[in-house]
């Protein structure tokens, strides 16, 4: 009898997993329009880059591919993508992910770590986890343009 | 066994914490059997935070407490590449009604093939085995099992979905196992009527309310070979909580059904594991 009621107790879990997932699906749209806002809008995304940018320059795993940038203008594009990548009013004018990479020979332990401190950086910044979750799902898929080019 | 953990547990505590470059969590749990997954069901992830030329240790203390019956395991591990993943695990079974108790050693081996479990639509992929070892036999061959020895072979899929679930990260992960085991080889493998391998489904899926904070179900199909007893498939609630990235903490719910001819095995699920 306990058992046939936790089996039940855990299809209806499975159940409710689904339904949310269908429900999360057909918000994902209109909350998609808020990201920019929830990042803080421009002066949001400006304080996560250049959170970023003092998180790079710490980590000696890979500031070493940052040896030949132009700070200044990575910091503008990286800018202007987030801006545009969470539905705000920018439009990013540099090259392609793929492009923009090639030669570098970076790893998945270099891009792991750049996840880790964008992470941390909205963190610090409070961004909410539904919207930095929404923001690294944003990026996570441009993994393949950018390692091992 | 403790004396031997605590001794490693704070060797590993006096090194610094040489932590690799993988997000939290995505290392997973240990489960029972010693590979990086759930409690009960071994995942596509590979065990601690080492990345891309990165290597990692690791070591786990579990242990499941259900009506009549105790299971206690104690494993290392290593693991090289986010690709390699090698294991070493005692179990000691405690028959506490019925009496007794038996130890089993699990050798487990697993290889990332391919996808990456947050980075890629395809799901990351595994294949896995378990070689089992019971240290005495007379239990397996007093119920009927064929063997005291025995190797499961599966092959999982693991995928992150981002901000799925009310904004948070869904992990969901399948896993197709095939084995002779009875009850994990704790009741040796196959049986005079049946000793060929057969196909389980097992699956898990868990909710990052936080990316250090995981909360879980797990289901695993059970093959059902001995005559004297019958065997059920297993299930789990969980909540795991990764501390930092040299230890994590996972307590559950299972729901082991029956085990050697008593009926409604459920208790608690407690799992400790430290990293480096």
């Amino acid at each position: 009898m306990k058992a046939t009621s936790f089996s039940g107790l855990w299809l209806s879990l499975c159940i409710s997993v689904m339904a949310v997932l269908i429900l999360s699906g057909c918000s994902q749209t209109s909350t998609k329009d808020h990201l920019y806002q929830q990042l803080g809008s421009s002066a949001g995304i400006e304080k996560i880059v250049d959170g970023l940018l003092v998180e790079i320059e710490q980590d000696p795993q890979i500031v070493h591919h940052f040896r030949d940038t132009d700070i200044p203008r990575f910091r503008k594009l990286l800018i202007e993508q987030l801006c545009e990548l969470s539905g705000g009013p920018c439009k990013y004018t540099g090259a392609s992910m793929q492009e923009s990479h090639t030669g570098f020979k970076i790893t998945q332990a270099d891009f792991d770590n750049l996840v880790r401190h964008l992470m941390k950086v909205m963190t610090a910044q409070n961004i909410p986890i539904a919207a930095q979750n929404q923001l690294l799902g944003m990026l996570a898929p441009m993994y393949g343009d950018v390692v091992y080019r | 066994m403790k004396a031997l953990f605590i001794a490693l547990l704070s060797l590993l505590l006096s090194l610094p914490a040489a932590a690799g470059s993988k997000i939290i969590a995505t290392g997973g749990s240990t489960s029972i059997e010693g590979a990086a997954g759930g409690g009960i069901v071994p995942w596509a992830v590979i065990n601690g935070y080492a990345s891309s030329d990165q290597w990692s240790v690791n070591s786990f203390t579990s242990r499941v407490g259900v009506d009549d019956f105790t299971l206690q395991n104690f494993g290392i591990g290593a693991s090289y590449n986010n690709q390699w993943e090698l294991s070493l695990t005692r179990q000691k079974f405690n028959l506490d009604t019925i009496g007794g108790d038996l130890q089993q050693d699990v050798f487990g081996l697993k290889y990332h093939i391919a996808g990456e479990l947050l980075y890629s639509d395809l799901p990351q992929i595994s294949i896995g085995l378990q070689y089992k070892k019971h240290r005495n036999s007379g239990l397996p061959f007093a119920v009927g099992a064929k063997n005291d020895s025995g190797t499961d072979v599966y092959l999982a899929a693991s995928k992150v979905y981002f901000a799925a679930v009310a904004g948070r990260n869904l992990l969901l992960n399948a896993t197709v196992r095939a084995t002779k085991a009875n009850q994990l080889g704790l009741l040796g493998f196959g049986s005079a009527s049946d000793n060929s391998y057969h196909y389980m489904f097992e699956s898990s899926a868990a909710i990052l309310l936080r990316p250090d904070l995981a909360i879980g179900i797990e289901f695993r199909q059970k093959p059902n070979n001995l005559a004297f007893a019958d065997e059920q498939h297993w299930r789990d609630i969980f909540v795991g909580w990764f501390i930092n990235q040299n230890f994590s903490l996972v307590g559950g719910y299972v729901d082991l059904g029956s085990i050697a001819g008593l009926t409604q095995q459920q208790g608690y699920y407690l799992a400790l594991e430290a990293t480096f």
